[in-house]
């Protein structure tokens, strides 16, 4: 398995409509990061390392990648598997 | 206007979610086993590896093992099960308000009407099978057709992740060949009398006399024969959200009036047999037990009852059906049939709080006897073990013609 499930802080403001844009997430040791836009919202299945919920697809620094909302008040991201020369 | 039906199976449902959640169970054949840590616990689901080794539903864990020694055995989780039954059904409400469930991973949709919007049934049904599949990562087949009964034969054709029209200028063809046993409503029972009048194909059963029909298994088999000419008119059921198993139930009609309450008492006995079994082997417990007597004028009564403490042991919600029983029926006229519920069921490993005045160990040691039992009588047959009283039992009909069906379905 390339990728595995890591469980992030996330900021996120919760707008009067109902809807929310998550601002930074904290991933593991290598601290905070910026979330520049967020590209899409849907629902939908993580492929890679399993679970389900919103799922935001968000640029930081350029890259894009996924944030899901598990709507049970956590939030995880699909991480590279480290030391296998990812 | 012709009908249009959709009936929604999620495939092999509790080992796909486990499977969905933890991706690293997908190369391995997978089962989902209720109390794996007693080592008393049975196969509640199965994925496709496992599968291919003859692992079956209700096989015993060791003996799934043994079948497939590379098994990897899961606990189940119901709280994910009912989660992603819900979100099913939210996606399948895109589309119709007309769901209907029928158990805890499949529905029927009525979709008719919904051309002009959503496009052709077929349509639908594939875009059903392609969102459930991207937003839930999780398959099903689907089952497209005139009728709930055809529909729901549909879904079981073409799986995992597969759509089935049966359409009615072609149904004869398509099914008509297919065993009696795959029409919903034709359980071990039926099969059995269908057998042995030489009726083994639906398309056998379609073209058999529905007065003999009638004269072999009563209304039922009329109904049957209906079903297998596509004359299934039953509605999809409006309903809200229920959970997934609301009741086990078990019900007879008994081949002489019951006249005494000891009659009645062999008779609730005996039905909580099957009762205490089924709701252990979906891992479920009861809190409360209804009645329903049917006196031989026809009319029904029904009661219901809440239990201190939710249980799986039929000796349990036996003794409460016949205290119920005692305390309502008034006895005007002799009884005709019997029915046993356990209801407002709960998964049986939830936490509850235990009145004060229960003797829970009492209740456990209980649990564990029938469990013994069920071990016994999964080993060395059903009748391989039983409660004394119940060899005199002359009320219960010699073959009990079991018919599971969905809400609105008998008339
Ligand atoms: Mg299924």
């Amino acid at each position: 398995m390339n990728s595995r499930k890591v469980y992030v802080d996330v900021e996120v403001t919760h707008r009067k409509d109902g809807s929310a844009r998550p601002n930074t997430i904290t991933f593991e040791d290598e601290g905070k990061f910026e979330i520049d836009r967020v590209l899409q919202i849907c629902r939908a299945a993580s492929t890679k390392v399993g679970g389900t919920g919103i799922r935001y697809t968000v640029l930081i620094s350029g890259k894009q990648a996924y944030l899901f909302d598990e709507e049970n008040g956590r939030w995880f991201v699909e991480a590279k598997n480290r030391g296998n020369g990812n | 206007m012709e009908r249009a039906i959709l009936h929604c199976d999620m495939n092999n449902f509790y080992a796909s979610v486990e499977c969905m959640l933890d991706p690293s169970l997908r190369e391995c054949p997978v089962a989902v086993c209720g109390s794996v840590e007693e080592r008393h616990g049975i196969v509640l689901a199965k994925n496709y590896k496992a599968k291919a080794y003859r692992v079956q539903t209700g096989d015993a864990v060791w003996q799934a093992k043994e079948k497939c020694p590379g098994l990897v055995v899961v606990p189940p989780h119901y709280e994910e099960y009912i989660k992603y039954s819900r979100l099913a059904r939210e996606i399948y409400s895109r589309y119709t308000e007309q769901v209907e469930p029928y158990g805890m991973d499949e529905c029927w949709l009525d979709v008719s009407g919904t051309e002009a919007l959503f496009g052709t049934p077929e349509e639908i049904a594939d875009r059903l099978r392609a969102t459930i599949k991207f937003e839930l990562g999780l398959t099903i087949s689907v089952g497209v057709s005139f009728n709930k009964v055809f529909a729901k034969l549909g879904s079981d054709l073409k799986k995992p992740d597969a759509v089935t029209v049966i359409r009615k200028e072609s149904f004869r063809d398509q099914i008509w060949k297919l065993p009696a046993e795959d029409l919903l409503g034709v359980g071990p029972a039926t099969g059995r009398v269908f057998h042995r009048v030489g009726i083994h194909t639906i398309g056998d059963l379609a073209q058999t006399d529905p007065r003999y029909l009638r004269s072999w298994l009563g209304k039922n088999g009329e109904l049957l024969w209906r079903f297998a000419n596509g004359n299934d008119l039953s509605l999809v059921a409006k309903k809200d959200f229920i959970p997934p198993i609301k009741s086990v139930g078990h019900g007879i009609t008994t081949v002489a009036d019951l006249e005494t309450p000891e009659q009645v008492w062999t008779v609730i006995l005996e039905l909580t047999q099957d009762i205490g079994h089924k709701l252990r082997s979906h891992g479920l417990s009861a809190r409360g037990v209804a009645i329903h007597i049917r006196d031989n004028t026809l009319e029904t009564r029904q009661w219901q009852t809440q239990l201190g403490i939710p249980t799986q042991a039929s000796v349990i919600l036996a003794r409460s059906a016949f205290e119920l029983f005692r305390k309502t029926y008034s006895w005007r006229r002799p009884i005709r049939s019997v029915t046993v519920q356990a209801i407002s069921l709960i998964p049986q490993d939830m936490p509850w709080q235990a009145s004060l005045f229960v003797d829970t160990e009492k209740l456990e040691k209980l649990e564990r006897l029938e469990r013994c039992v069920d071990d016994i009588r999964r080993r060395f047959g059903k009748n391989s073990i039983r409660q004394g009283i119940l060899l005199r039992g002359a009320y219960m009909p010699p073959e009990k013609a079991e018919i599971t069906m969905p809400a609105g379905m008998i008339h």
